[in-house]
């Protein structure tokens, strides 16, 4: 097996698990500071993949120019989805929230199915099918922008909640929920905030990954499950977590599939997540409870 | 109501439930449960399905008189549903099965049929096992993976002969499902037997129908550094091996298929554009020519006035013939009683078809043998037979030119 071959492969698994990645920085930073996991996070990524269709399809915009407004709309759907119905359960015990998030889920999908049908939809656009050469490795425009845009979405975020007020407030929040209340910070504000951001991380993923996914309803599932599996291996809450289990998924799939059989790939990140459970059940990046 | 009408109607109903075939021997109607994967990854295929089960009561009804309802369920591309669906229908009422266009959910429906005594008419499947099993109820209008390889091969060996090409060496990707297993065992078989083909297998890779990417298996099949690709797969698959492949740069002689679905569906066309040009499918096709394609070319062109049969021939043919033999043997049978049905069915001689080959006749396992295949090559949009000769609408071409972005 060729040095070529093992690079292509290992590059092509970073890229992708860049963009895994931010779609589970969303679900980390909403269970991080909130406490409710998103059972609805993969199908809330295919609405998002749905509407740069759309907007592909009626204005011819960019997939990557979808982002503003894809994540602006997607931030205002998180805030009021926090404020008005998860925020009463998050006094609630767990199977509660779950099965609120579970029916939402089911919603969303049944809302994809009636209104744009069981088939496959996709954008093509110029740079979809090129790809640049360095040296001898090839790598795939769209990826590349995909995973470019993953980093710079997980790095604004870092810088939100590192210097910004409102991101330490959500720290403040997600740290000590009795102390930010006694301190008198609107906590259902930072939290319905909090759900926005991860539903703008989920958006811009959306839009990324229609460039290399044809989306039907029924893909949010799996991304779901994904999603799950990265935060676990990477920490739950953790965001450098996210992205780092995000690669590590995107590559060891890349490599399993490579060096075992392709048809058995996805078994490789179920297999990470086990010695991950096993060895550090807090994930590679996440704080001992 | 008063007590005699109540215990009228009571024994009437305990009548029924006690002779249901008696019953269902009288009815007016042919009850089809159509069972389709209308959604799912291999929803594109189940629609165009759809369109020959659509179709197919109002020419059955000017053809042979034969009322038709059609009774519709999509098993969503899950074998489990399949199996549930079959049994809804069977419960529903349905007197015949037609469907289902995979090899995993015909034999989950073929299990039910065979319990519950429904004649099941395969519109499309092709895993030999299937009519391996001493059923009595199920039937096979299509050619088992055998034949498919085999009369997939020897179209390859013309496609040579024909273009004057020597290919050494093929990769061989294949998708990881019922289907796929069967055919890589025919191959497997048959292929060193082929003295006249005189390509070796270098590499095999399989991978999940359902994949979303093919970033891996791609690369592998390029470091191969085969002449051609030999391909078995779907079609959401093939879309997006095909895009990957361009998008790595990797340009063999020719993608050919020694007979699968996915290359000649209409959209593989629509998503890839000209991106869909020159791959080749050797798969059973219909006859342009038949009388019976004119008909049903006519309904299909009022039904979807902006679509084209070409992209459909291969779907809505099959599926509409398997209706057609329920429908025969219904008018022969003049029952719906399950075994005289598929007494009937078993009895089938139709000779006006559209697909190629002979007479649609029924061996002692259900199979109808000598159904025949074209190589039919993507050309400017449309698939186009190009082998055999007798019904070529155009000259093969192949190596394949590379694309390039336009």
């Amino acid at each position: 097996m060729s040095f070529d071959l093992v690079a292509n492969v290992v590059v092509a698994g970073v890229l992708t698990g860049l963009l895994y990645g931010l779609m589970a920085l969303g679900l980390s930073v909403i269970f991080g500071v909130v406490r409710v996991v998103n059972f609805a996070h993969g199908e809330m990524m295919t609405v998002a993949m749905y509407a740069a269709t759309v907007l592909f399809a009626e204005l011819g915009l960019d997939p990557f120019v979808c982002v503003l407004p894809v994540a602006a709309a997607f931030f205002v759907f998180g805030y009021v989805l926090q404020r008005g119905l998860i925020n009463p359960f998050i006094t609630r015990p767990e199977h509660s929230q779950f099965m609120l998030l579970v029916a939402v889920a089911i919603v969303l999908v049944n809302a994809l199915l009636m209104v744009f049908g069981p088939s496959a939809r996709n954008v093509q656009v110029d740079y979809q099918l090129e790809s640049f050469e360095i040296g001898k490795i090839l790598v795939d425009k769209a990826r590349l922008y995909a995973a470019g845009a993953a980093i710079a979405s997980a790095v604004g975020l870092f810088m939100f909640f590192k210097k910004t007020k409102t991101g330490k407030a959500i720290r403040a929040c997600a740290d000590n929920h009795l102390g930010a209340l006694v301190v008198g910070l609107d906590v259902k504000h930072l939290y319905a905030l909090t759900f926005g951001l991860g539903a703008v991380c989920v958006a811009v993923a959306g839009c990324a990954m229609v460039l290399l996914v044809d989306v039907t309803p029924p893909l949010g599932p799996a991304y779901t499950l994904l999603a799950f599996v990265i935060v676990i291996v990477g920490g739950l809450g953790s965001m450098p977590g996210a992205l780092l289990g995000g690669v590590l998924i995107g590559v060891s799939e890349a490599l399993g599939g490579l060096l075992v059989a392709p048809s058995a790939k996805g078994m490789f990140s179920f297999g990470l997540l086990i010695l991950v459970l096993l060895f550090r059940p807090q994930g590679l990046l996440g704080k001992k409870t | 109501m008063k007590r005699r009408q109540f215990n009228r109607a009571l024994a009437a109903a305990a009548a029924f439930s006690a002779f249901p075939g008696i019953v269902r021997a009288q009815a007016t109607k042919l009850k089809v449960g159509v069972i389709l994967p209308r959604s799912g990854y291999l929803g594109f295929i189940g629609q165009s399905c759809q369109k020959g089960a659509d179709l197919a009561p109002g020419v059955i009804k000017e053809m042979l008189g034969v009322d038709i309802e059609l009774m519709n369920a999509d098993f969503e591309s899950n074998v489990d549903t399949a199996r549930t669906r079959a049994e809804r229908l069977i419960q529903e009422g349905a007197n015949v099965l037609v469907g289902p266009f995979d090899s995993g959910a015909a034999s989950a429906i073929a299990q039910v049929a065979e319990q519950r005594g429904v004649p099941f008419v395969i519109n499309i499947a092709a895993a030999p096992q299937i009519t391996e099993q001493g059923y009595k109820y199920v039937f096979r209008n299509f050619q088992t993976a055998i034949d498919i390889v085999r009369n997939g091969l020897d179209l390859i060996g013309d496609l040579f002969q024909a273009t004057h090409t020597v290919p050494r060496t093929a990769v061989y990707m294949h998708v990881n499902d019922t289907f796929g297993q069967a055919m890589t065992k025919g191959i497997g078989a048959m292929l060193p037997r082929r003295t006249q083909l005189p390509f070796k297998i270098v590499d095999t890779i399989s991978y999940d129908p359902a994949a979303k990417d093919l970033t891996v298996e791609v690369s592998k099949a390029k470091a191969a550094n085969a002449d051609f690709l030999l391909l078995v797969c779907r079609l959401n698959d093939a879309i997006i091996l095909r895009r990957e492949m361009v998008k790595q740069r990797w340009n063999p002689m020719g993608i050919v298929s020694p007979g699968s679905p996915g290359m000649y569906e209409e959209q593989y066309f629509k998503t890839l554009g000209k991106l869909s040009d020159y791959s080749i499918s050797n798969v059973p096709w219909y006859n342009p020519n038949s009388k019976l394609t004119k008909v049903v070319e006519k309904a299909f062109l009022k039904q979807n006035p902006k679509d084209k049969l070409d992209f459909h021939g291969l779907n809505a043919g099959f599926t509409f013939e398997a209706i057609l033999i329920a429908a025969d043997a219904y008018k022969r049978a003049r029952s719906t009683d399950p075994k005289t049905l598929a007494d009937a069915i078993r009895q089938t001689n139709i000779v006006d078809k559209m697909s190629l080959g002979g007479p649609i006749k029924f061996n002692d396992k259900g199979q109808v043998e000598g159904i025949g295949s074209a190589c039919v090559q993507n050309m400017n949009g449309l698939p186009t037979v190009v082998l055999p000769q007798s019904a070529a609408k155009a000259k093969p071409v192949f190596p394949a030119p590379y694309y390039k972005k336009t």
